[in-house]
């Protein structure tokens, strides 16, 4: 028994905004910017920050007045809260963007293909753009980056296998150890490769020391994100395995590490993009060559870090126009970490 | 379905089931021996002095109030009690006459004998719905001639089969709540045990869903020894031939009363179990 009314409704949303209050919005906004700009005007304040901090004053006054008229003390003191939040926000997001699009805008000019062919071996600091490039930056910051993810992601799961899964006696102490080495500055991981091992062993920087230095700054991180993501996992389904016949070390491998797999991956790319950018460390033990240098093992390696850290000393105009399309390759591949990060946790979620 | 049922039709319910089966009938003979369990938490007594014969091939119920221990009870048949951290016990379980708690026993053995369905459905999320079935050869190293034949035999005897067959290689998560809970018993057949425990499987679980497990352990029941962990006395008179009344005064855990499900729900010997069969407590 439908009757014919029915087909005429329209799926409305009676909580959303009207033109007419979207309007009034505007009106403040634009009320707030003229009051700013006549107070500039007016008085002897001057520059960009007194046009913003008079508006920003300006649009809470209006809206607690509006409120205050039409809903009351509380609405006004609501809408004192949202601005103060709406302003923090903008405080923290502002700076954010100002610093990419920085990056972005010095670093253009020094983007070009031969980046990404060339070393600097025949290079100096006053050759024009269009000559050398970071290729022994890129491939040194790979190798190291690689050496220390081939050593840090065994040894940080493992601890946080340890903590979550076995909860052995030292769970505690070690616990508190991870924590207190995600806190190490990354030079003292730097110093301490340099003072065991280089000084009285190698007595040369080589990649692998850097990859050594990192691995210390890279194993907190893995090692607590991991053992947060290995907490997560339901108690039932380790019951569930050792319910089956399983041993606690195949319950572990079969049930509890497939099962927190995404969030693993993600532990180990956030650990990646955490060391990436370490520059001190590598200054340290890893030394920075011109010229690509495939051999971890023997004579010094460049980086990204390094290659930018060197560009920046030199004090040349082409010199730091190099810098900054290195931190613009740096900070792109960083970016594309955590976007890889970001993704690949979101499909675990899913399932 | 009824939540609250009268004295009678419960005892009537369990009269049908009666003739299904008597006590040692047939050559089974007793499968699983509990001998004065006593069990604690840290410093904190919860069972007291269990005693109870599960004769093979027979399906017994365990029923009583929240918090009497019946849980508790049934994780020490198959040595799950010892993964809760500070928990401690006294007593023998025995499986075919060994007791299971003897020093250098591999309990990794046991718990492929006594197989367990927790009151949760809990699938393995990074498997596949066949995976999820096999998943206890793996685990516990096994060899299987046919693996497609024995995917499909435990989920046929767990009633999932027509269900599932044609999405074999889906993700056990994909099933709705009551055919994970199934899955989770297919899982649980295909180690072959002799005993399967189950704690409240259908607690969370609609009645629909409820109906199919009933039936599917009434089908099993004629091949192995279950023990059936339940809060709804409709499915303790349905499904068991013997049950159990646990209840605790505060302090720990005691077995009250157990005898043929008939008789439990139209004869207790016990006030007490009177009292909570005919819903005038608990």
């Amino acid at each position: 028994m439908s009757t014919p009314t029915i087909s005429k409704v329209k799926p409305t949303q009676p909580w959303k905004r009207t033109p007419k209050q979207q309007l009034l919005i505007a009106v403040n906004l634009v009320g707030a910017a003229v009051i700013s700009f006549v107070v500039v005007f007016a008085t002897a304040m001057k520059g960009k920050l007194a046009y913003l901090a008079i508006f920003f004053i300006s649009v809470i006054v209006i809206n607690f007045v509006e409120n205050y008229i039409k809903r009351g003390m509380a609405a006004a003191k609501d809408s004192i809260a949202t601005s103060f939040a709406t302003a923090g926000l903008i405080v923290a997001v502002v700076p954010i963007f100002s610093i990419l699009f920085t990056i972005f805008d010095r670093g253009r000019a020094g983007l070009n293909f031969n980046l990404f062919v060339q070393d600097m071996k025949s290079n100096g600091p006053n050759d024009p753009l269009g000559q050398g490039g970071l290729l022994h930056a890129l491939i040194g910051s790979g190798i190291m980056v690689g050496i220390a993810l081939l050593i840090s992601l065994p040894i940080g799961i493992l601890t946080a296998i340890y903590l979550t899964e076995i909860k052995g006696i030292y769970s505690r102490p070690i616990k508190f150890l991870v924590q207190a080495m995600s806190g190490v500055p990354s030079i003292v991981a730097g110093l301490f490769i340099l003072s065991a091992i280089v000084f009285p062993i190698t007595k040369s920087s080589s990649g692998f020391m850097g990859g050594l230095a990192l691995a210390i700054l890279m194993i907190p991180t893995i090692a607590r994100t991991s053992e947060e993501v290995l907490l997560l996992i339901p108690n039932d389904l380790r019951e569930a395995g050792v319910a089956l016949g399983g041993t606690q070390w195949r319950t572990i491998s079969l049930i509890v590490v497939p099962a927190a797999k995404s969030g693993l991956i993600t532990a180990t790319i956030l650990g990646l993009a955490r060391v990436a950018g370490e520059t001190a460390p590598l200054i340290l033990v890893s030394g920075g060559g011109d010229s690509v240098n495939p051999n971890p093992f023997h004579a010094p390696m460049g980086s990204l870090p390094f290659y930018i850290w060197k560009g920046f000393t030199y004090g040349t105009t082409e010199s730091i126009a190099r810098s900054w399309a290195g931190i613009f390759v740096l900070l792109s591949i960083i970016f594309l970490l955590f976007i890889a990060a970001r993704t690949l946790s979101g499909s675990g979620d899913k399932k | 379905m009824e939540t609250k049922a009268t004295p009678s039709s419960l005892s009537d319910v369990a009269n049908a089931n009666k003739a299904r089966k008597q006590p040692g009938s047939g050559a089974l003979g007793v499968g699983l021996e509990a001998r004065g369990i006593h069990a604690w938490f840290g410093d904190k007594l919860v069972l007291r002095d269990i005693s109870l014969d599960f004769w093979s091939g027979t399906v017994t119920a365990l029923i009583g109030p929240s918090g009497c221990g019946k849980s508790t009870f049934i994780r020490t048949l198959n040595r799950m009690h010892e993964f809760i951290p500070g928990a401690a016990m006294a007593g023998e379980v025995l499986l075919n006459g060994q007791d299971i708690y003897e020093q250098g026993t591999d309990v990794t053995k046991i718990r492929l004998k006594v197989g367990m369905v927790f009151q949760k459905p809990n699938p393995f999320p990074s498997m596949t719905i066949a995976d999820n079935v096999l998943a206890g050869l793996k685990l516990a190293q096994l060899k299987s001639e046919n693996k497609d034949d024995l995917l499909e035999e435990c989920l046929e005897r767990a009633g999932l089969w027509n269900e599932v067959k044609d999405r074999l290689s889906a993700y056990g998560g994909s099933l709705s709540g009551g055919q994970q809970q199934r899955l989770c018993i297919a899982r649980s057949l295909a180690v072959r045990p002799e005993v399967l425990l189950m704690d409240e499987p259908c607690s969370a679980l609609d009645p629909g869903s409820t109906l199919k497990i009933e039936e599917t352990i009434q089908h099993l029941s004629s091949s192995m020894t279950i023990i059936i962990v339940t809060h709804n006395m409709q499915q303790a008179a349905r499904v068991s031939d013997y049950t159990g009344f646990f209840l605790s005064d505060g302090g720990p855990g005691e077995l009250v009363e157990v005898g043929p499900t008939s008789e439990i729900f139209s004869r207790p010997k016990d006030i007490r179990t009177e009292n909570y069969v005919t819903g005038r407590f608990g």
